[in-house]
């Protein structure tokens, strides 16, 4: 895959990237000089991002298409086998502790799960502060800070003194959203934010993040696996399978137009709450002729949605399809048009 | 690269920013008292229960007293009064006296301190080992856990007491040290126990918070990892410390304690076994107090062990607890609308009626909930999380969780009511449970045993429920994951769970569902871990057994979309009722209750060419909690359109558009479903 296609639309302007991702490659398992030739498959192989100030760009997949573990990369949770990842220019990808302390701040997280994300024996104040106090803040300013963001994020500021167990999810993402926020970050990972809450709550934090990202300028690297979500919030899509880009380009492009055969399963597969609409989807999708996810076969040779794909031809199983530019999307398939 | 701090100047801004525009701010529950407590100090808290608290008690008492015996013991350790050997408790000699006429009460407490401290210099050398291997060990990963695992193994498989007894050989009898060598021996017993805690407690989530915080790895084991693994670390110790107690005792009773006339719990009862037939009384004081001392240290263990429990388990039902009592909830709803029996006439397979699940504390959690499902009918239950569709749908089979029961209400399957004459729920159904009733939950892995692979877990139920041979039952077990679409059934008939992708797994709990050929599958959240794309396949397996085997199916979900797709009848639930009850088409496409149409003006997938909106219109704060359930509308408090009449009490009306007089097939529960024009464009919402 060609590490020098930037990804398209107005993100790919002259400003210094918030975040930019070259190339990234993402093994698990055995570390890496140590039988290097039997290491299982890459969970990323090959990725190409770049985030400008204020934009933000949404990553989905299904799972197993590594988009958790892009997020995982660029946070320094999860060792980086090849390629580079650059924070405002800085290269981060083999960064040691005390510089990754040094953008700590700037480069935040909200996960997933609100449940397991706040720490039940630590006040949500101790929680907020942690981060400032690291930066050198001291306790008056930094509870004081954590009263102001709370507010910022819709709970009463006297939350602070209460530990995440009097919450209910929608409120503990909040708070969660509330520590990324407090060192006026430039970037945030916003790691499937949503997909643990009921629709009516769901609504209310992408709301929310939407009005922050507008009000504060905020960047956000959005994993999702909903592609209306992430056309909700995203400026830009990444469609990722197997740990390879297979679509890119503006969200409404995307989703809308979808060009990749696996984009277009994507999109087919997600239901709409209206009875008639989506038995017309159901039909659609069933036309699409997209083998199923339990029936994959990877070649590493070729491309890796070729098992599934209703176009796939011999060409697919022995090479690999580089990005190319349709509409005003980049698609990595032989076929698409 | 300076401090970030200098970076930006505006960051210890006083200034309060005012709250996002879409911010509503949200209601939160007052603090309960206890909750601010507990967390804090769990050991503490633990400690509050009699036994525990008795057990520690004990040894703060016997430690105390031994520390401050010669301030007041009368008599010295190796005093004797060789006139008064063997005494029993006399007001000279409270417990006695021994075989020399020294009194036992002092011996006894004398040797209480170096019993105990000797001990807990076990337990601290244990711990100060184990403790920050089992944190490295979980935090590196398994470079260095392999390692370190391989010493404790070597460790476990020494023979403690051999070593022990060498070491006596080498240094003599000095207690402390001994005591120190078998916390390094049981030190990887110790160590085993804590990995496995601390590598749990670093999947958490709030640890890698931590980490992208930019905390300093050891801060982020003691801040974040050490307080996770508290109880257990607690746990182990009160454990230990009974334990050594008791080795240090077996030591000294087979004559590597203290040298006479040091007095040692372990060397007085080995004195006293010597007259137990002529003096039996010498062994009772010593051996009440070092079983008491034992027991007391297994006390605090179990109430430390209990508390955790107890924690965990409030976390994980959070959402669902409550403890104020019962409201006077008969409100009666009985006046509900009957809906149109559906197509297919006849008696449906299964009707529900007035349903009602509580707590044995207190508040319901369903309050009269009725349905009938038809036979090849699908009905879909759907609301957001603590409305008490699960509940429901557990119900159905009898399977509620432990301190939920089913109170009142009818559930007639084919037309005779299951619970009539006050039979309990769960042995009523027991006969219908997978026969006639099935059921798939949301976490496939759940309904599959780990330990025996899909052939045996498919066979096993084919055999009992249809009675054919070991062969037969293979073979059917092939038919049957062919039918739910598993194309290599022989390599997954020899597959064991783990090494099945979600969307298998799910695949071979419906097969598994279908063993008993059962006429309903209850599917609670069938779908809801999965991926979009396995979705629909799943989805579209379900519909393809509705429509190849007459299959019914009772499907629970918080997705209109899932609903949408596979519903016949559709069933909104909010709050522990149905407030919106009809066809699928109906109910979706013209929702009559200001709750159902708000459910869909928050789903961001919008029509085909539509753009979407800038705001997704949201229902602002929570579902209420059961406790605080009304007989008026429950939704009222979020509702747009809420008005004085809405906390009148309400029962299910035929829907807006329903002709006068005709046994309605679209029913709602609001006061206001007349004047509300719900299906226009959402309006703009005026808060």
């Amino acid at each position: 895959m060609s590490a020098t296609l930037p990804t398209p639309g107005p993100s790919a302007s002259a400003v210094v990237p918030a975040l930019e991702v070259r190339d990234l490659v993402v093994r698990y398992g055995r570390a890496p000089g140590r039988l290097r030739r039997r290491a299982s498959a890459p969970a990323v192989d090959g990725v190409d991002l770049v985030l400008a100030p204020g934009r933000t760009v949404g990553l989905v997949g299904e799972s197993g298409s590594g988009k958790s573990t892009i997020a995982k990369a660029v946070l320094g949770l999860q060792a980086v086998s090849d390629g580079t990842v650059t924070f405002r220019g800085q290269d981060l990808t083999s960064a040691s502790a005390r510089e990754r302390r040094a953008v700590a701040a700037d480069l935040r997280v909200v996960f997933q799960d609100p449940y397991s994300s706040l720490n039940p024996t630590r006040t949500i104040g101790d929680t907020l502060a942690e981060p400032l106090r690291l930066q050198g803040l001291g306790a008056a300013q930094a509870r004081e800070r954590a009263v102001e963001v709370l507010e910022q994020v819709g709970l009463p500021g006297e939350v602070v003194d209460r530990y995440p167990g009097q919450f209910s999810g929608g409120q503990r993402q909040r708070v969660a959203i509330a520590r990324a926020l407090v060192c006026r970050p430039e970037v945030v990972v916003l790691d499937e934010p949503v997909s643990a809450l009921d629709l009516s709550t769901q609504a209310q934090v992408l709301n929310l993040l939407a009005d922050l990202r507008d009000e504060h300028g905020y960047s956000f690297l959005f994993v999702a696996h909903d592609l209306g979500v992430v056309r909700f919030l995203s400026d830009d899509v990444v469609v990722l399978y197997r740990g390879r880009v297979m679509e890119s380009g503006p969200a409404e492009e995307v989703t809308q137009r979808p060009r990749h055969p696996y984009t277009q399963a994507l999109v087919a597969a997600s239901p709409v709450p209206r009875p008639g609409e989506q038995a017309e989807r159901r039909l659609a999708r069933e036309r699409l002729g997209v083998g199923s996810a339990s029936t994959a076969s990877a070649d590493p040779a070729g491309c890796p949605f070729a098992s599934r794909c209703p176009l796939a031809t011999d060409t697919c199983s022995t090479e690999r399809p580089a990005l190319r530019l349709l509409g005003e999307a980049q698609v990595s398939c032989h076929h698409a048009s | 690269m300076t401090s970030p701090t200098d970076q930006r100047p505006d960051l210890p801004a006083a200034t309060p920013v005012p709250p996002a525009p879409g911010a509503q701010a949200m209601p939160v529950p007052p603090p309960p008292e206890q909750v601010r407590r507990v967390p804090r100090g769990p050991r503490l808290a633990a400690l509050r229960r009699p036994g525990p608290a008795i057990g520690l008690t004990w040894l703060l008492l016997v430690l105390a007293a031994s520390l401050t015996s010669p301030l007041w013991l009368p008599y010295g350790t190796a005093e004797q009064d060789l006139a008064r050997r063997f005494e029993g408790p006399s007001a000279d000699h409270w417990l006695g006296t021994d075989d020399l006429g020294r009194d036992l009460l002092t011996r006894i407490v004398a040797a209480a301190g170096v019993a105990l401290t000797a001990s807990l210099v076990t337990v601290l050398v244990a711990l100060v080992i184990a403790v920050p291997l089992a944190l490295a060990a979980a935090e590196r990963g398994p470079r260095v856990e392999r390692w370190t695992s391989r010493v404790s193994e070597v460790l476990l498989a020494l023979p403690a007491t051999i070593i022990m007894l060498a070491v006596i050989g080498v240094i003599g009898v000095r207690t402390y040290w001994i005591m120190a060598v078998l916390g390094v021996l049981i030190s990887a017993a110790v160590y085993r126990v804590l990995l496995g805690v601390a590598q749990s407690v670093r999947q958490r989530l709030y640890v890698d918070a931590a980490r992208v915080d930019g905390l300093r790895s050891w801060m982020v084991n003691a801040r974040h990892v050490l307080p996770g693994m508290a109880s257990v670390v607690a746990v182990q110790a009160a454990q230990l410390f009974g334990v050594a107690i008791l080795i240090q005792s077996g030591l000294a009773f087979i004559g590597f304690g203290p040298a006479d006339p040091e007095p040692s719990w372990g060397g007085m009862i080995a004195v006293a076994s010597r007259y137990v037939y002529t003096a039996p009384w010498m062994m009772v004081p010593t051996g009440v107090v070092l079983a008491l001392t034992v027991i007391a240290a297994n006390a605090v263990a179990d109430g430390i062990a209990a508390h955790a429990a107890s924690v965990s388990g409030h976390a994980s039902s959070g959402r669902r607890s409550g403890r104020v009592t019962l409201l006077g909830a008969t409100h009666g709803r009985a006046d509900d609308v009957r809906l149109a029996v559906p197509a297919g006439a006849g008696t449906p397979l299964l009707e529900v009626e007035g349903l009602r699940v509580a707590t044995t504390e207190g508040p319901e959690l369903v309050t009269g909930v009725s349905f009938s499902v038809g036979a090849g009918r699908v009905v879909g239950l759907v609301g957001e999380s603590g409305c008490g569709k699960s509940m429901t749908a557990r119900s159905l089979l009898g399977l509620l969780p432990t301190g939920v029961r089913l109170t009142q209400g009818a559930l007639r399957w084919e037309g005779t009511d299951l619970l009539a004459g006050g039979a309990s729920a769960d042995k009523a159904l027991r006969r219908l449970r997978g026969r006639e009733i099935a059921m798939i939950s949301q976490e496939p892995m759940v309904a599959l045993d780990p330990m025996f692979s899909v052939r045996s877990q498919l066979v096993a139920p084919l055999r009992r429920f249809r009675g054919v041979s070991r062969r037969e039952a293979v073979g059917l077990a092939t038919d049957l994951l062919a039918q739910v679409g598993i194309v290599d059934a022989a390599r997954v008939l020899d597959s064991y769970p783990h090494q099945l992708s979600g969307g298998m797994a799910q695949r071979v709990a419906i097969a598994l569902a279908l063993t008993g050929e059962p006429r309903l599958l209850v599917a609670d959240e069938p779908t809801t871990a999965l991926d979009v794309t396995v979705q629909a396949e799943i989805l579209s397996l379900l519909r393809s057994l509705v429509t190849d085997t007459g299959l019914s199916v009772v499907i629970v979900s918080h997705d209109l979309g899932v609903i949408a797709d596979l519903c016949d009848d559709v069933n909104v639930m909010y709050a522990g009722e149905v407030v919106e009850s009809g066809s699928c088409e109906a109910v979706l496409a013209s929702p009559a209750h200001p709750y159902t149409a708000a459910l869909l003006e928050a789903n961001p997938h919008v029509p085909e060419g539509e753009a979407l909106p800038h705001r997704l219109p949201s229902i602002g704060g929570t579902v209420p909690a059961p406790a605080a359930w009304t007989s008026g509308c429950r939704f009222a408090g979020r509702c747009r359109f809420a008005t004085r009449a809405c906390a009148e009490p309400l029962v299910l009306t035929a829907a807006p558009g329903v002709p006068v007089g005709a046994v309605p097939d679209h029913a709602v529960r609001c006061v206001r479903a007349d004047d509300l024009s719900l299906t226009a464009a959402p309006e703009e919402d005026p808060r």
